[in-house]
């Protein structure tokens, strides 16, 4: 037997107990490969080789202690993943267990129904308007009735019972007195007045499934040359379909409100309607009034209505948020019921 | 106003389309370009099989006291036999019959049910006669009381054994019943009506005719007087005398009117002047001349005292100087557009009658209609303005009507009290300046033929239109309204929708209003659901969390509340939310967390605006975490610091930094030893702690923690500015610090002490541990922290931190007494 045919067996044999899958591979890396191991012994005997040979035989030396490196690694590397496999399939979880979700705080459905008024408005130029100053819940009999065309003895404020605090201090029964407040004071040099003023109202009624004394409203308003009804018609159509979607439409009926002339009552249609509706199949649901400002509100706010046009609309997010939810108690809205408002948790719609 | 169609034909050329549907066609158009209806039905119904019936003969019941056989001709020379309990039925009678098989209207249950053949003691019935009570009438429109027996036809109405008793009692007639506002007084007649659906539709109309034959020889003056006491009280006044009348049933053909209209038929007198008040808006009212306790009608305001008993049966006391009475030799006869009263009442034995015609002050009736709560077809007709045009043409008409249904005598000559000639407004308008407002493009000729179909007088100058408003339609007034009545008659089906056009405007957000909405998204992202409680309350809970000493200060009261439970504006949020979370705990929820937003209000000048404040207030109750079957995870119940950490997030998104939490026991509706006062330097910015016991126990509820935070103060002091700051590239380094301390001794203090001592490298100190117990000294507390150094310039050295540690030690010794441990 030659060295390097000793050598030769030692890698035969190398592998075999690396491939072993009890092996140690330390321990195998120490007896093969170590300062006293077996290859480091066989070695010992290249000092019998003659020299001519001594070159290719450290070059198989060199190889068989590659061979067995390799061999060791590799092997090593398999282990390890085996080990790991091993450890996740240990670590392995029902997956259907519920989460612990953190707590998420709701929008109040009318809330989310005045935000939605809201960005479409702003997208549209207007101004939101709710603040102390313009918009107070509790108002003056001038701003909520007077400067409305509403005088004392109007028949239509049969139409509105009042919460009076005084004879001239009221809880404000619409939006429409933050016409008024804003109007009086807009520059037109710096464009046309559009607003909008999100807000509590108030009546005198009592509670029950359709009536509250509190609700809210969204007055609109916009006031500049050329102002026309169609533009009114458009705007109303466009809030519509933002609230209720694209393929629904809207008609305009005519009504009476003394601070509107024309006046009109707008239903919008509570199914899609495509170019196949008939028109006796549509179901209209009245949703809001609107109209263009009667000349004597302009006039009271200080605007000549011979040069400037303006039309006004009242929205009603407590009933657009029954009608779109389906809510059949308007108290609901008030009372906060968390497994009520917690239901009301879509985003990005 | 019940609009009966069948009737308004009769003022049409063209003939409106009464055939099933299309009544609800007609409705939709008169919803589309008119005035909103309110229901469209007939006084049939679905009821069938019934027949007017002759009576043949009648005997009584051998087995009954109270029941008569009748044999009944039917018609085509059929005959039947029916069993009636009818105290009122008679040969020769004309009734009606409900035959096998019909179908009536249950008086009780309001329910169709079939008439069936039955057997009464023995006798076979093959129908029943029936009340019009029984056939859907209601008491208010039936001219005789159910208990009076069946209906009988007048034998002068030409009914016939065998018609169709529905058709003969016009209850096929459809009705539309309109909701007018309070413009569309014009409405309340037919004749208003007739010019509407005629300018809608296009079609003629022709006004009623009646013929007048007045009796020369005796004056009306001669009779009766009139006299107005104030030029205020009314603007017309006239009276008729007719004489020789006999009182009676009015015919069928009225009667029908009447019904159908939802008025009563009463005598021929009272139905005369109700039918002319359907018919044109215009109330009248008879007095029995004989009655009179003088010869002259006085209108005046009532005086001090004195009482009127009206039609209704109702004894009222009269508001001095306020209700407008007509009196005879200082009685009080009626209250005027109103209701009459019982004293000149007309009857059946009444032979002379007084017809008046007025127009009252709108607004004085109004008054008065409110204040006795008598809202009568007459009031709401005066309330709105009746036409000026026709007060005295409609007097005579109602003359000639009672005259000729009482076969009665007019006497010559009206008797005026006041007359006010109308005097008919001019409205100018150009079909540019409609097209200007309405946004369409509708020719000259195209309006002109909207004016015509209305009947409105117009000249017409190029494109300009002077249009002179008849009595009928006072509610035009200014250009807007002839624009109104384009649009709507031009239908606004036809109107373009539009964007606006023109200067584009920037639509944003204020500062503020970005502020309040990031509130309200902080707080959602916190945990909490937004809660809009109302804002009305009691004056307890208005002003629950103020001071002691300033409770019931500010408060804005209601004059006229609805109910005890609303009476007073709010002063803060957490009364509602509490409200809110009793509403909730009552239901078994018992994990809340709530937030509001919204207005307080304080009366700080009574007789003015009261001073709104937006706040922002939140309530925890219960469990923030979701039940869970992770062990560690398990739900805990709410502390002081949960929500002091809701609260701290919060100040710190909004930009409210170095918010200092001062223990407080000022509130007494708050836990005097877990409450804090919030400030920032010197401004206050609201309170935190937990809800007082005693309140909590009173409305049954677990432990709450709450907060209110005045936001218009956290706006005030809120930055919004971001300070970066780079990520420094030198490593932290720490120190661990035990301390044992006085129990009194606050973790702000402590802090206060450390930030104040340490050099500027120390950039966090975290309190991690607090304990209090057996092992440590009696009175003392261990608090332990971890103080983080870095500097952003270079690597720190030890020296300098351990440097700076000990003279964090020694302060710590010295100002707190602190023992390192």
């Amino acid at each position: 037997m030659t060295l390097v045919d000793d050598l030769k067996a030692l890698r035969q044999q190398a592998q075999e107990h690396i491939e072993d899958r009890n092996a140690d591979l330390e321990q195998l890396r120490i007896e093969y490969l170590g300062r006293k191991g077996q290859l480091t012994k066989l070695l010992k005997g290249m000092k019998d080789v003659p020299a001519a040979d001594r070159k290719t035989v450290g070059q198989v030396g060199n190889e068989v202690r590659e061979f067995i490196a390799n061999t060791l690694a590799e092997r090593q590397k398999q282990k390890a993943a085996a080990e790991l496999d091993r450890q996740l399939a240990a670590e392995t979880i029902d997956v259907t267990l519920p989460g612990s979700s953190p707590i998420q705080g709701q929008t109040h459905v009318l809330q989310q129904i005045m935000d939605e008024i809201e960005s479409h408005f702003l997208g549209m130029g207007f101004q939101v308007i709710d603040d102390p100053v313009d918009s107070p819940e509790v108002e003056t009999d001038e701003y909520n009735f007077e400067r409305e065309n509403l005088p004392k003895d109007h028949p239509a404020r049969d139409m509105q019972d009042t919460f009076y605090v005084t004879p001239e201090i009221l809880l404000r029964t619409q939006t429409s007195p933050v016409q008024s407040r804003v109007l009086e004071k807009h520059d037109f040099s710096k464009g046309p007045l559009k607003m909008i003023a999100p807000g509590k109202v108030y009546r005198r009624d009592t509670d029950d499934a359709t009536h509250s004394h509190q609700f809210h409203q969204v007055e609109g308003l916009v006031v500049g040359e050329n102002v026309t009804m169609a533009d009114l018609k458009g705007t109303l159509l466009s809030i519509m379909q933002e609230l209720f979607g694209e393929k629904h439409q809207i008609r305009l009926r005519p009504s009476y409100f003394p601070f509107t002339e024309p006046s009109v009552e707008v239903d919008v249609s509570w199914d899609e309607v495509t170019p196949d509706t008939k028109p006796e199949d549509i179901r209209w649901i009245e949703v809001l009034g609107a109209g263009m400002t009667h000349p004597n509100v302009l006039k009271m706010d200080g605007v000549d209505p011979e040069k400037y046009s303006a039309f006004a609309f009242g929205l009603g997010p407590d009933r657009f948020a029954m009608l779109k939810y389906g809510v059949e108690d308007i108290r609901q809205f008030y009372l906060n019921d968390v497994r009520f408002l917690s239901q009301f948790n879509r985003k990005g719609n | 106003m019940k609009v009966n169609m069948t009737w308004l034909n009769t003022y049409l050329d063209n003939q409106l389309d009464l055939a099933g549907e299309a009544v609800q066609d007609l409705a939709e158009t008169i919803e589309r370009n008119s005035v909103e209806v309110d229901s469209v039905s007939t006084l049939a119904g679905q009821q069938d099989g019934l027949v007017v019936a002759q009576v043949e003969s009648t005997q009584g019941h051998p087995d009954s006291d109270h029941l008569t056989i009748a044999q009944l001709d039917i018609g085509n020379g059929q005959k039947v036999q029916i069993v009636t309990g009818a105290p009122n039925i008679a040969t020769g009678q004309l009734v009606i019959l409900a035959q096998v098989g019909a179908h009536i209207i249950d008086r009780e249950s309001g329910d169709l049910v079939e008439i069936k053949a039955v057997n009464l003691r023995g006798q076979q019935s093959a129908g029943m006669v029936v009340a019009l009570q029984e056939i859907g009438f209601t008491n208010q429109i039936a001219p005789k009381d159910f208990e009076a027996g069946i209906y009988v036809f007048d034998p002068k109405s030409g009914v016939q054994p065998g018609d169709d008793a529905l058709e003969k009692l016009g209850m096929y007639e459809p009705v539309i019943d309109t909701d007018l506002t309070p413009n569309r007084a014009d409405l309340l007649s037919m004749v208003g009506s007739a010019y509407e659906l005629g300018a809608i539709l296009d079609f003629k109309t022709t006004l009623p005719s009646f013929k007048l034959t007045e009796q020369a020889d005796i004056q009306a003056n001669d009779l009766v007087g009139a006299q107005i006491d104030e030029d205020d009280l009314l603007s017309d006044y006239g009276l008729r005398v007719v004489t020789d009348l006999q009182v009676g049933d009015s015919p069928l053909w009225l009667q029908r009117c009447l019904w159908n209209a939802g008025i009563r038929p009463i005598n021929n007198v009272v139905d005369t002047t109700n039918y002319l008040m359907l018919l044109y808006g215009q109330p009248l009212h008879a007095y029995d001349l004989d009655k009179l306790p003088d010869q002259k009608l006085t209108v005046r305001l009532a005086k001090e005292g004195e009482k009127l008993t009206t039609l209704d049966q109702e004894n009222r006391d009269l508001r001095p100087g306020q209700d407008i009475v007509i009196a005879s030799a200082g009685q009080p006869l009626m209250l005027a557009g109103v209701m009459g009263g019982t004293a000149a009442e007309v009857d059946e034995n009444t032979h002379r009658i007084v017809l008046e015609s007025a127009r009252f002050n709108p607004t004085l009736i109004r008054a008065t209609a409110r204040r006795h709560n008598l809202h009568s077809q007459a009031a709401s007709r005066f309330e709105r303005g009746i036409n000026p045009d026709q007060i005295f043409t409609v007097l005579d008409h109602a003359a000639s009507l009672a005259a000729e249904l009482g076969q009665g005598q007019v006497t010559a000559d009206q008797v005026i009290g006041a007359k006010t000639p109308y005097q008919a407004p001019e409205i100018s308008i150009t079909t540019q300046r409609i097209n200007q407002i309405l946004g369409t493009d509708l020719a000259t000729k195209t309006v002109a033929s909207i004016f015509d179909r209305l009947n409105l007088p117009y000249k017409l100058d190029q494109d300009q239109f002077v249009v002179k408003v008849p009595g009928r339609r006072t509610d035009l007034r200014i250009p807007a309204d002839l624009i109104e009545e384009v649009a709507r008659l031009n239908g606004y089906d036809n109107l373009p929708a539009t964007l606006l056009t023109g200067e584009t405007t920037p639509g944003q957000l204020t500062h503020r209003q970005r502020q309040i909405r990031a509130s309200r998204h902080i707080m959602e992202s916190l945990g909490l659901n937004q809660a809009i409680s109302y804002a009305l309350t009691t004056p307890e809970k208005a002003s629950r969390f103020a001071e002691e000493d300033e409770k019931g200060q500010d408060l804005l009261t209601l004059d006229y509340p609805m109910s005890s439970d609303r009476t007073t504006a709010r002063q803060n949020l957490l009364s509602g939310l509490l409200d809110d979370v009793a509403y909730n705990v009552a239901r078994s929820v018992t994990d809340v967390a709530l937030y509001e937003q919204g207005r307080i209000f304080l009366n700080e000048q009574p007789g003015k605006q009261p001073l709104e404040l937006e706040h922002l207030a939140g309530v925890l109750t219960g469990s923030l975490q979701h039940s869970t079957w992770q062990d560690q995870k398990n739900e805990k119940a709410v502390d002081f610091y949960d929500l002091k950490g809701i609260v701290s997030t919060y100040l710190t998104e909004i930009g409210v930094e170095n918010v200092a939490f001062r223990a407080t026991d000022r509130l007494a509706a708050m836990h005097p030893g877990q409450t804090a006062d919030l400030y920032q330097g010197d401004t206050y910015l609201g309170f935190i702690g937990q809800i007082h016991p005693r309140i909590l126990q009173e409305a049954k509820l677990p432990t709450v923690f709450g907060f209110e935070l005045n936001l218009e103060a956290i706006m005030q002091v809120a930055q919004g500015q971001v300070d970066y700051q780079p990520i420094s590239r030198f490593p932290k380094i720490t120190r661990d610090l035990a301390l044992l301390v006085d129990e009194q001794i606050s973790n702000q203090a402590v802090e206060d002490v450390i930030t104040h001592a340490a050099g500027p490298c120390l950039v966090n100190t975290t309190v991690f541990d607090v304990y209090t117990g057996d092992s440590l000294p009696a009175g003392k507390k261990s608090l332990a922290y971890e103080l983080t150094y870095q500097d952003r310039e270079t690597t720190l050295k030890e020296s300098t931190v351990n440097e700076d540690f000990d003279r964090v030690i020694k302060a710590l010794e010295k100002q707190l007494q602190a023992t390192v441990r």
